[in-house]
């Protein structure tokens, strides 16, 4: 069994996001990038599964500018076998993403195509199940756990409600949340190598796919920013605020 | 132009948030038509054609749409679509895992959780977890969109009698199939929807003082809510993690108790409507979107509050 994985490169979680002075983004430069990290527990459940000897290869795909490549080698560092950069500028959006995944998943023919739930930047939560339609398989998203069962998953998958679980026939879509499992670090040795392992370039353009942008981002501004608060000297005057002047208790 | 809402339901009854929704597609146009799909959910259809702002309901019924299963839905409100300018629906995880299996079968680049309808064409949505808010149009003919249901307030519920239509089922998708729903059954209110959250960070030590956060918690009401670093310590299970990489919660009060206030974490509860902040460090990044700060020891503090609120008569449920 042959596992896809899609990682995104993106703005890491830890860095406290700019908006651009011209209101036309949020500023990349000089700013630490990562994996978006619900994609590292998809690449942790391929690992995980091929450890396990159910499947035969992982293979790890993205899509961005060149220095995307940096998170396909990360994959390849926790596990991976090889690597596939699709290179292409600009504003990405899901529907295109997912249009070249399609691509992708012609080529390879996987079994299964894991990926994270969202990606941290644009928050859209589009891509896994754009692709599943395109493709007609089945979709587990929000995974929390999956259980291989011959030519089938069992999914557990975090809904508002709860918990649901549901079974769906392999080939297969699953988007990774991040109660999934917990991803392991890249040891020294395994990132040396990581830089042995093949990582196939190709150009979106390449490919065929009209990756141009369908939504207009008119312009980007910081949220509004909360008016100052007080401190307050003791607990009975925070109590007696939240109820006087607050009135929410 | 008319706006097609998708309606979320437990084929009994609409889920409170579909109201929220309507809201929101109504002002997109409003020509708005609802299409409910389930097995049996004749009551909740009527419910939905008492919705003064709703001017048609569809309903689709078979029992392979019991379970609410994205690859069973999609197909029928793809065909559905044909006849609307505007497809829309929550972006809770029915949303989330419904919309954009429509949105790539009508080759539309759909728009997630939106916050404003500025426009029918123009919205307004957060990007990077609420630290930024982008202004965005959408060129194609189709919209599909999904609506941030706290963002919104609930329609008139009453007074309403638009006609209900049935349609055709599609057929079943057969590599899919539900095996069971585990809902959480806890008196607690559910951390994205409750009113209030008090929520411990890694200044609580442990997870046993976690205890403290749970007495607060029974006293007002509330969810429990958790930093990432106390997730990370083991203090308590991260389905209380709010922030960027947990939930986003907007209550009317989020207290916010030995949390200094990394930026993952504003990022997940700073829309909240009242913030309060009790630590020991006055410096505390916590304190800077706090409308009420204590700087005190969380230990001695947090006995002294639910001292205080027990000597409150009214306390609201």
């Amino acid at each position: 069994m042959k596992i896809l994985v899609a990682v995104k490169r993106v703005i890491d979680y830890n860095v406290q996001v700019r908006v651009k002075e011209d209101n036309t983004g949020v500023v990349t430069d000089n700013v630490k990038m990562s994996t978006n990290p619900p994609d590292d527990n998809a690449i942790e459940e391929a690992v995980k599964i091929k450890e396990s000897g159910k499947a035969t290869e992982v293979v790890a795909v993205s899509v961005g500018e060149e220095k995307a490549q940096e998170t396909v080698r990360k994959a390849l560092a926790v596990g991976a076998d090889r690597g596939i950069l699709i290179k292409a500028e600009g504003i990405l959006e899901p529907l295109a993403v997912s249009k070249l995944l399609h691509k992708i998943v012609e080529k390879e023919k996987p079994d299964l195509v894991f990926m994270g739930k969202q990606a941290i930047d644009d928050d859209c939560n589009q891509t896994g199940q754009m692709l599943s339609a395109m493709l007609n398989w089945p979709q587990a998203t929000f995974a929390s756990k999956i259980e291989i069962k011959d030519k089938k998953l069992e999914v557990t998958r975090e809904i508002d409600e709860g918990l649901e679980t549901i079974e769906i026939n392999i080939p297969a879509i699953v988007t990774c949340d991040l109660r999934l499992n917990e991803p392991r670090y890249a040891s020294l040795p395994n990132i040396m190598k990581a830089k042995k392992k093949p990582i196939e370039q190709l150009n979106a353009s390449d490919l065929g796919v009209d990756t141009s942008p369908r939504i207009e981002q008119i312009k980007v501004e910081e949220p509004p920013k909360r008016k100052a608060g007080i401190k307050v000297k003791s607990v009975a005057e925070l109590v007696q605020k939240l109820k006087n002047e607050a009135k929410v208790i | 132009m008319s706006v097609l809402l998708i309606a979320e339901h437990n084929n009994k009854e609409l889920k409170p948030f579909t109201l929220n929704a309507v809201t929101a597609a109504s002002q997109m146009d409003t020509d708005l038509h609802t299409v409910i799909i389930g097995n049996n959910c004749g009551d909740a259809a009527k419910k939905l054609s008492e919705l003064p702002l709703v001017k048609k309901v569809i309903q689709v019924e078979a029992a392979h749409y019991e379970n609410f299963v994205a690859e069973n839905f999609a197909p029928v409100i793809v065909k559905l679509a044909e006849s609307y300018s505007h497809i829309v629906c929550s972006a809770n995880t029915f949303g989330k895992n419904l919309m954009p299996r429509i949105a790539a079968s009508l080759d539309t680049s759909q728009v997630s959780d939106i916050i404003k309808v500025i426009s029918s064409d123009t919205f307004l949505r957060p990007i990077y977890a609420g630290n930024a808010f982008a202004t965005v149009k959408s060129k194609d003919p189709k919209k599909c969109i999904t609506i941030r249901p706290t963002s919104f307030d609930p329609c008139e519920s009453s007074g309403g009698s638009a006609p209900i239509e049935k349609a055709e089922p599609s057929e079943e998708f057969n590599s899919t199939k539900f095996l069971k729903r585990e809902e959480i059954k806890s008196d607690r209110p559910e951390l994205g929807t409750a009113r209030v959250v008090v929520s411990g960070g890694r200044g609580m030590q442990s997870g046993d003082n976690f205890k403290l956060i749970t007495s607060v918690a029974d006293k007002l009401n509330a969810a429990i809510g958790a930093s990432r670093a106390a997730v990370d310590a083991g203090y308590i299970s991260n389905d209380h993690q709010v922030g960027q990489t947990g939930k986003v919660v907007v209550p009317d009060l989020y207290i916010a108790i030995g949390i200094s206030g990394a930026i993952q974490h504003l990022a997940g509860m700073k829309e909240s409507k009242v913030i309060v902040a009790i630590n020991k460090d006055g410096e505390a990044p916590i304190f800077s979107v706090a409308d009420y700060g204590l700087e005190a020891d969380l230990f001695e503090a947090i006995p002294q509050f639910i001292e205080e609120l027990n000597k409150l008569n009214t306390i609201q449920k």
